[in-house]
Parts: structure tokens; C-alpha cells; sequence
């Protein structure tokens, strides 16, 4: 075992004991807590994916915020933040059957993959995965339809805030 | 990755993160006697010879004085918030060198944690992250004022994050690199506060906001909030958040060093490494006695007008600066790096024409927020 993979098991450990710490305590602060913990774990596996740029994205976006948003609603309700009823209902046993399945097919088709039990290969010195990325999002080859529609769908939606906030007199 | 690597690693965080601790000890030292001289007192001198035992008196104090926690906070959350408001001051440095390499050990040991190729977006990052200590601060400890003093400080720093965001992509552009080290390297002829004049003053104008820092103190007004989002603290807890804060005045002016002042660069550091962090020290205490400066001369700016003149002025002209500066790159591009000089007269000017149409813009708002607040 390679100290990447004992990194990459202690950091999956992490990540889903806090995924599930997020369902199960009943504080809603500690839950968002717990919630940041999760995504700090999955900015972890992107950099151990030689991702640095998601790792960094994710942060900044999902933990600097849409948390962040989170705590604040939070706090500014603050009667419902704790909750005493049961935290299961009666469908609980078919939710856990369509995840195992769901669990089960995606191992499936993923061993199906040829490269499923291939290392990664380690990236040399010269390697840049921003420049192609970037590179990726504004050639016309690739991937600039799609990044354009999203930066429009984006600004649509800024433009609905501004509207949704707009006081009228 | 082998172990005399891993061996460089650790010791030069430990390093970084005991001068850091040692620098914000003097910090508070520089600041009390800068103040003083600017308001024609001696400041402190009774410690050691010329004072200069005072911080390590004010630390002694502080971790004797007695902790109390309120019997109604939320326990954990009030011990976890001064921890998570430490932490990014200690870690947004990782990526900044402090100088280029030198050969210590027969070993190749460049000056520096790590320099990652995308430095400027992990500072950016690290620094939305520091938002959390001060919410849950303020959240967890169950009193008005702080909760108060902790929604103004997050909602001041969510808005200036934008444009401290903006300011930073003129020195990406003109480095073409996201990394703080290329960055650096690419200010050898010139510093990049002369083609992005702007930029720098609207990236300091907003880390200033976003580290909390006079005038725009406004989580600390004692006059509304007693003390803000720290009012519950005492003792250890209440020094990690003033730790905290002169941590970040440092971290900042690093990084304002790092993107427009050169960093470590300066006359025959290629020759003598060890020149570097010299340079960068020189640096840093200029810009640490400006913000010392503009503490004891500007008065704290009201709420409504701090928020105005974040997403009014600030906030468009940043915007209009990231347009001006790759304007200027592909004039460059085109007919000759002498266009770069294009980028610092047409942002001064986009400046001077946002400061004139924001003028009575902000005036007019705040005086609507007045009116409608009775």
C-alpha cells in the first residue's frame, strides 16, 4: 500500500463519517458544520487527483459560499434549529435498497472500465492540467459552447437577484 | 516523495509559523509605539529597556487571566470559533517564497513552503474561509451584541472579497500565471504597482475591509457593540482572535508585497539569496506602518456607507480595471510593450471618472438608508 492510497482511506473515511454526521445530529449548526467538513474532504481527493484547481474551486465556492449562506439562514431562524422528532420514517428500508443498488451498479459499470485497476500515472514536472483547462473552456474544439451557456444561464441569474431585490417605488 | 523532503516540509512550516507568531508579538509593539509618536505620546516603555518586553508581559497576562464561557453559548462552537479564526492567518502564507533558493546542507532549499500553480486562488481561498471563526463567534455566544458584531464583520468581508478578487486578476494577466513565485518573477523589470496602480489601491483598500483593520473596524465599534463578536472572550480565546487579526495584517502586506512591490526581489538578489527575505522584511514594515498610519488618521466609516462604497464604487471599478488591463495586454499584444503604459493612465482615469460619478451616488444612498431607517 502506498502512502497515497492509506491518505486517499483515511481521507474517504473522513469525508462519508462526516456525510453521515451531517444526517444524523439534530443540531443544524453542528449539521452545516459537519457539511463543511464533507466538502473540505472532497477538495482533499481532488488534490490527490492532481486537481488543484477544483480543489481550490471547491473551496472557494462550496465552503466560502454556499455554507456561508447556509450558517447565515440558520442563524437568523433561530427557533428550528433543533428538532426532537425521529429522524427516520416508515420508507427507510427502500431508501437504503435503492442505494446499495444504485452503490452496486456504479462499481459495475465502472469495473467494465478498462482502466479500472490501473494506477495513475504520475504527472511529470512540465505537466500543466490549468493551462489545458483553461485552454479546454475557450477552444471551439472543446469545450466553449458549454461555458458559454453556463456563463449565461449565471449572469440570467444574477440579473433575476437583482430583480427579486429590487425595490420598487 | 522521500523523507528528507518530507524533513524540509515540516520545518519550514514550523519556521514560518514561529515567525509569524514572533512578528505579530512585535507587531502589537510597532503599532502601540508607532500610535503613540503619531499622537505625540511615548507609548509603552516600562517593560524591559525601551519597552521592548511588552509583548512578552501582554502574553504572560493573557494566558493568566481567567476564561470564562457563558453559561448559555453553545460550548463547542464557542471553543471551535477562535480556533478556525487562527487558522487561515496561519496557513495563507504557504504559498508566498520568501526569497529564491540557497544551498543549505548540500541540499537545493528554496525559501518557501510550496509555490503552487494556483497560489493566488488558494490566498483567495484561505481568505473566504476566515469568514467562519468570526460567524460562529458571534453566533455561539449567545449575546446580541455579538451576534450583531459577527453578521456586519461577515457581510463586510462577503462584499469586499469581490473586489479583492478582481484587483488580484490585473497581476495574473500581466504575469499570465497563477502562480505567486512566476508572478514575483515576472515584476524583474518592473513592479507591477506602476502598470496596475489601481489595482493595488483597490486591493489594499479591500484587504483592509476584509481583515477588519480601521477604517473599516466596524465588527469592533465599541461605541454600538461594546466589542463585536469577540465580547464573550477572555483570556487565551480572546488572545487567538487578536493574534488572529495582526497574523492577517501581516499576511496581507506579504501578499501585497508579493503582487505588486516585486516580493523578494530587489537590487543583486540574484547574487546573494539571502537578500530576499531582506527585501521582503523592508517591504512589509513600510506597508504595516501605512496601515498603522491610516488607523490613526481616518475615522471609522458608517455601516451603510461602508457597504455602499464597497458594491458602488469599489466593486465597478475593480471590475472596470480587469477590463482595462486586458484591454492594455492586446494593445501590447498588437503594436508593442510600450502599450502597457496604456493600462495604468486608462484605469487612473476610469478611477478618476468612477470617483466623480460615485460621489454624490453613495451621498444620496445613505441619506435614502437614513430616512428609511426612521
Amino acid at each position: 500500500m502506498t502512502a497515497l492510497q492509506i491518505i486517499f482511506l483515511i481521507t474517504a473515511v473522513i469525508t462519508l463519517g462526516a456525510a453521515a454526521m451531517v444526517v444524523i445530529t439534530r443540531n443544524l449548526v453542528h449539521a452545516a458544520l459537519w457539511l463543511i467538513m464533507t466538502f473540505f474532504g472532497i477538495s482533499v481527493l481532488y488534490v490527490l487527483l492532481n486537481a488543484g484547481f477544483l480543489a481550490v474551486a471547491q473551496v472557494v465556492i462550496y465552503i466560502g459560499a454556499i455554507s456561508i449562506l447556509m450558517i447565515f439562514a440558520i442563524m437568523l431562524t433561530r427557533r428550528v434549529q433543533q428538532d426532537f422528532g425521529p429522524q427516520t420514517n416508515a420508507a427507510w428500508p427502500w431508501a437504503l435498497v435503492i442505494a446499495a443498488a444504485l452503490f452496486g451498479g456504479l462499481i459495475w459499470i465502472f469495473s467494465g472500465w478498462g482502466n479500472f485497476f490501473t494506477q495513475a500515472p504520475v504527472m511529470g514536472e512540465r505537466a500543466d492540467p490549468l493551462r489545458q483547462l483553461g485552454m479546454a473552456l475557450v477552444s471551439p474544439e472543446q469545450y466553449v459552447i458549454p461555458f458559454e451557456v453556463a456563463s449565461v444561464m449565471l449572469t440570467a441569474a444574477l440579473i433575476g437577484a437583482i430583480m427579486v431585490a429590487w425595490e420598487r417605488k | 516523495m522521500d523523507l528528507a523532503l518530507l524533513l524540509e516540509w515540516i520545518i519550514k512550516s514550523l519556521v514560518l509559523i514561529l515567525i509569524l507568531l514572533t512578528s505579530f508579538a512585535y507587531l502589537t509593539f510597532y503599532e502601540r509605539k508607532a500610535l503613540a509618536r503619531i499622537q505625540v505620546r511615548i507609548g509603552p516603555n516600562r517593560a524591559g529597556p525601551g519597552g521592548w518586553l511588552q509583548p512578552v508581559a501582554d502574553a504572560v497576562k493573557l494566558i493568566f487571566k481567567e476564561e470564562l464561557t457563558p453559561a448559555k453559548a453553545y460550548k463547542v462552537i464557542f471553543v471551535i470559533a477562535p480556533m478556525l479564526t487562527l487558522l487561515p492567518a496561519l496557513i495563507i502564507l504557504a504559498v508566498v517564497p520568501f526569497g529564491s533558493s540557497i544551498t543549505l546542507f548540500g541540499r537545493q532549499v528554496s525559501l518557501g513552503i510550496t509555490d503552487i500553480n494556483v497560489g493566488v486562488l488558494y490566498i483567495m481561498a484561505v481568505a473566504s474561509i476566515s469568514v467562519y471563526g468570526i460567524v460562529l463567534a458571534g453566533w455561539s455566544s449567545n449575546n446580541k451584541y455579538a451576534m450583531l458584531g459577527g453578521i456586519r464583520s461577515s457581510a463586510q468581508m462577503i462584499s469586499y472579497e469581490l473586489a479583492l478578487g478582481l484587483s488580484i486578476i490585473g497581476p495574473i494577466l500581466l504575469a499570465e500565471s497563477m502562480s505567486i513565485g512566476e508572478i514575483i518573477d515576472a515584476q524583474r523589470g518592473i513592479w507591477f504597482l506602476f502598470l496596475q496602480p489601481v489595482g493595488a489601491i483597490i486591493f489594499w483598500t479591500a484587504t483592509l475591509a476584509e481583515v477588519n483593520r480601521s477604517p473599516f473596524d466596524m465588527p469592533e465599534a465599541e461605541q454600538e457593540l461594546t466589542a463585536g463578536y469577540h465580547v464573550e472572550y477572555s483570556g487565551m480565546k480572546f488572545a487567538l482572535f487578536f493574534i488572529a487579526e495582526y497574523m492577517k495584517m501581516i499576511a496581507v502586506s506579504v501578499i501585497l508585497a508579493a503582487l505588486f512591490l516585486g516580493g523578494y526581489r530587489g537590487p543583486f538578489v540574484d547574487q546573494v539569496p539571502l537578500l530576499g527575505p531582506l527585501y521582503l522584511f523592508v517591504k512589509v514594515f513600510v506597508l504595516l506602518f501605512i496601515m498603522i498610519w491610516v488607523r490613526a488618521t481616518l475615522p471609522r466609516i458608517r455601516y451603510d456607507r461602508l457597504m455602499a462604497f464597497g458594491w458602488k464604487l469599489l466593486f465597478p471599478l475593480a471590475l472596470t480595471n480587469v477590463f482595462l488591463t486586458a484591454v492594455g495586454i492586446i494593445l501590447a499584444d498588437t503594436y508593442g510593450p510600450a502599450f502597457l503604459w496604456s493600462i495604468p493612465l486608462m484605469s487612473i482615469l476610469a478611477f478618476l471618472v468612477v470617483n466623480y460619478l460615485a460621489r454624490d451616488r453613495i451621498a444620496t444612498a445613505s441619506a435614502q438608508a437614513v430616512s428609511f431607517r426612521r
